[in-house]
């Protein structure tokens, strides 16, 4: 048997030296290899080859009682709510044939012969026995919408079964008055609304079936996003490899995984070279290389290497567990927009209830004969046409596809109103290092004076910026380190704020920095009529960024380091300047390499030499201006710039900060992502405004139809069946219009 | 037809008292937690009185298979939970200035209120 991880929960457990008590009754119990217990959550871990009961038996001999705990993932969640979803359905269709079976031949016979009136002493027992009929098909098809409205009047409200119950119950209890007491209502009007009662109730059962299995596809992108969980890991511990449910992984476990099995929790590799797909969170689509010490995420796939890694993230921890949690909370919110639905949802049926109460007097004191039935019938139909839910749901559905959409392209949107604001913005400011190019830079070029050696400067330079964190420093290191160049110790050392650093390295006074630097120095940058000046120039033209090195005061070089450009940030600026948005580049680098990246690019306005505080006040002069601003970066230094703009976009790590700092996270580097993410939320916005639209208009036209604006004009008065038909599929139509969302694809890179 | 009328006037006075104008009976919250209900298309209890600067975890179990049941909103406090069928979910109520807050589905048509003294 393999060894198992079992967690039990503890009841009766009340002092802390209960804890060696239970321990001790688990490890006495064979097979037991480690029992651990949590007195404050009252659980225990035992690992192991024993069953769980015989586990449970142990501890209720030791006074105390115990069960197997279950621990849920989303995946049984999702299972169980497509299985409740599921059995609905089937009781919504099983009810609508019943109504069905009675109202289509009734239908059917009042077409044909045009008569449901009640005139004969046959035709009052004939309708009696298809009004009882009726009255099981209200009963059997449609208690719930008597049952909901009953209770919500209770509670002082009043929503969709309200409206349906008060329709189809009026219709009915007409009908019996027709055939109970004929003499009471005028000879035109002894008609009976049997068959519109039945077919009403079938009817709205079958939109509602329908709606149930529309709203499933809707959440598909957060079913795939959990169906990228494993179910179980490889974990080592003590030499031994068990398959461990993921919710037993603990941190610092290590965990095995093979080609082609997803990485079940969060970690850093520390044994095994492998390439993992990591697309199905980020959409890059490339493999990506990982080696011990990479970091490798929850869902990605292994593909050609075995690995073994620590896990330093489980549970409701890992970056995927946080990505569906943050799916879900922004499917479910809403953006601005919705929010005049919802005031109208929120009085919107009893303003119903009152106009066809209106309608009914219009009709009495001003229809035709017979003034009764009319009265009836557009009551009826006002109170059946009328459909709240295709307002309330017009907004919620295309959230709920767009978000999803969304993060299917690597792109996690906060919440409704991001969504929304993202589709205004008129400027994006993108962050240089680390967005436009790959935030990694190389030494490009070494340019020594006459008596200089490449190794010596580069050796000094090393040496000053070892220890630092800077990206600049960090290329030369890398490069000190594939040269095999030896460090000396660095004493003295001077970080002078935006100009460059001093220090001294083997008695030697360094000084390394920027031509500003050099200048208030005195370090001469013209050395026996060679202008470095100009050579600095020449490599900044190149977009490379230059640094002047000298030694005991006196020049001995430039370094100079360039950060590659991303392959498609190119492409990528170009969908955002078609769509009409103005792209400025914000770089704390010079101005000659600022110019540079930005011609290569594509983008005419740009500013550089930025501190960190001066992109928040970048941001204000455009949002002064007038402008939507978006604002891109990648770092926590762009934290305020982000928190100002209209729409912060944190770029590429997918890391806790990022995720809950930004409104909109980009799981991949690329830009594509930031146009993807505006191109849903436009495609989104404008499913929104359909949906709206159709509503409103469903609605503000329908109900005065309903109550017989036309007949004076045109003699038409609506059918109760047609509005019941209406009302039936008018929010199934706004479900549908949202799952079109389902077929947006964003724009080929 | 006089009566008719009348009678018409009044239903649609007496719509516009039960609907909007009456204020029915807060449940007070206690030292346990709450539990709501959604079933039939309605919260129950349905509105809730707590003290102002208390913190509450009110449970909600939905026995509701409606799909319009599933998700709870409390959009002053941008709490929005699905609610799994027949299983409690807790919503956590940080403690909160006097007034109404107001909890619903998404389309509104399940409605209840917080009422905070």
């Amino acid at each position: 048997m393999s060894c198992v991880v079992t967690e039990l929960i503890i009841d009766g457990a009340g002092c802390a030296s209960c804890v060696g008590k239970i321990e001790g009754a688990l490890k006495a119990v064979s097979g037991v290899q480690h029992a651990e217990m949590n007195f404050a959550q009252r659980t225990v871990s035992v690992s192991g080859t024993a069953p769980s009961d015989v586990l449970v038996q142990a501890i209720e001999r030791a006074g105390y009682n115990a069960k197997v705990s279950s621990a849920e993932t989303d995946t049984d969640e999702l299972d169980e709510k497509e299985q409740a979803d599921l059995a609905y359905y089937k009781k919504l269709m099983r009810e609508t044939w019943i109504a069905l079976a009675l109202g289509a031949p009734l239908m059917a016979y009042a077409l044909i012969t045009g008569e449901m009136s009640v005139n004969t002493t046959t035709e009052r027992i004939v309708w009696l026995i298809i009004g009882i009929l009726t009255l099981g098909v209200l009963l059997a098809s449609g208690r719930h919408f008597f049952v909901g409205a009953w209770k919500s009047f209770l509670n002082h409200s009043a929503n969709m079964d309200t409206l349906i119950a008060l329709g189809t119950g009026t219709a009915w209890l007409y009908s019996m008055v027709v055939v109970f007491f004929p003499e009471a209502v005028p000879a035109q009007a002894r008609h009976v609304y049997f068959e519109a009662t039945a077919i009403i109730i079938g009817l709205i059962d079958l939109g509602l079936a329908l709606e149930i299995k529309a709203r499933g596809r809707t959440s598909e992108a957060i079913k795939r996003l959990i169906g990228l969980q494993a179910k179980t890991a490889r974990v080592i511990r003590d030499d031994k490899e068990m398959d461990l449910p993921i919710e037993h992984v603990l941190l610092d476990d290590l965990v095995r995984v093979r080609p082609g099995e997803k990485i079940p929790v969060d970690g850093e590799v520390v044994e095994g070279h492998t390439a993992i797909d990591e697309s199905m969170l980020t959409g890059e689509p490339m493999p990506v290389e990982k080696a011990k010490g990479d970091e490798v995420v929850a869902g990605t796939l292994n593909k050609t290497g075995s690995i073994v890694f620590r896990a330093t993230r489980v549970g409701k921890d890992t970056a995927l567990a946080q990505i569906i949690n943050m799916v879900k909370r922004a499917q479910n919110s809403k953006p601005p927009i919705g929010r005049l639905a919802d005031v109208i949802s929120a009085f919107f049926v009893p303003v119903v209830m009152i106009t066809a109460v209106i309608s009914a007097l219009a009709w009495l004191n001003f229809g035709p004969t017979p003034a009764i039935a009319f009265a009836i019938v557009s009551a009826t139909t006002v109170l059946i046409i009328a459909c709240p839910c295709a307002l309330g749901l017009a907004t919620p559905m295309s959230v709920m596809v767009g978000v999803g959409k969304a993060a299917e392209a690597g792109v996690l949107i906060r919440n409704g109103e991001a969504l929304q604001t993202a589709s205004k913005i008129t400027a994006m400011i993108l962050d240089k290092t680390g967005t436009i190019t790959l935030g990694s830079p190389k030494v490009t070029d070494v340019v020594v004076v006459s008596g200089r050696t490449e190794l010596e400067v580069l050796q000094l330079a090393a040496s000053v910026e070892a220890g630092s964190e800077h990206p600049l420093a960090l290329a030369i290191m890398e490069t000190a380190q594939e040269k095999a160049i030896e460090l000396s110790k660095a004493s003295s050392f001077n970080a002078i704020t935006a100009r460059g650093v001093e220090a001294e390295v083997d008695g030697r006074r360094v000084l390394f920095g920027n031509e500003k630097l050099m200048h208030e120095r005195d370090v001469t940058l013209n050395v026996a009529g060679d202008d470095f000046v100009q050579k600095a120039q020449s490599l900044a033209a190149d977009a490379k960024t230059p640094m002047y090195f000298a030694i005991d005061g006196k020049l001995a070089g430039i370094i100079a380091v360039a950060d590659p450009i991303k392959e498609d940030s190119i492409s990528a600026i170009q969908r955002l300047q078609k769509n009409g948005i103005r792209v400025i580049m914000l770089t704390g680098d010079n101005r000659d390499t600022a110019k540079a990246v930005a011609k290569k690019v594509g983008i005419s306005e740009f500013v550089a030499e930025v501190l960190p505080e001066d992109k928040a006040k970048k941001v204000q002069e455009l949002q002064m201006a007038g402008e939507v601003v978006g604002m891109t970066g990648d770092g926590i230094n762009d934290a305020p710039a982000l928190a100002l703009a209209n729409v912060g976009f944190a770029i590429g790590t997918g890391t806790d900060v990022a995720i809950e700092s930004a409104d909109i996270t980009l799981m991949r580097g690329s830009l594509h992502g930031l146009a993807d993410a505006i191109a849903v939320s436009k495609a989104t916005l404008r499913n929104i405004k359909q949906n709206l639209f159709g509503a409103f208009v469903y609605n503000v036209a329908g109900v005065p139809v309903a109550a017989g604006i036309l007949y004076p004009v045109l003699g038409i008065l609506m059918n109760p069946v047609i509005a019941g038909a209406a009302m039936a599929f008018s929010s199934l139509t706004v479900v549908s219009n949202a799952n079109r969302l389902r077929l947006f694809k964003a724009q080929e890179h | 037809m006089l009566i008719i009328n009348i009678a018409g006037v009044i239903l649609i006075a007496l719509i516009i008292w039960w609907f909007w104008l009456y204020k029915p009976q807060a449940e007070q919250m206690g030292d346990d937690d709450l539990v709501v209900v959604v079933e039939n298309g309605v919260y129950k209890p349905s509105h809730i009185l707590m003290d102002s600067n208390d913190t509450h975890d009110i449970t909600f179990l939905r026995k509701d298979a409606s799909p319009c049941a599933e998700t709870l909103m409390i959009p002053q406090l941008e709490i929005s939970e699905t609610l799994p069928l027949n299983k409690p979910t807790k919503i956590h109520i940080p403690p909160l200035g006097a007034g109404e807050y107001a909890f619903h589905c998404q389309m509104q048509m399940y409605k209840g209120t917080i009422s905070i003294k």
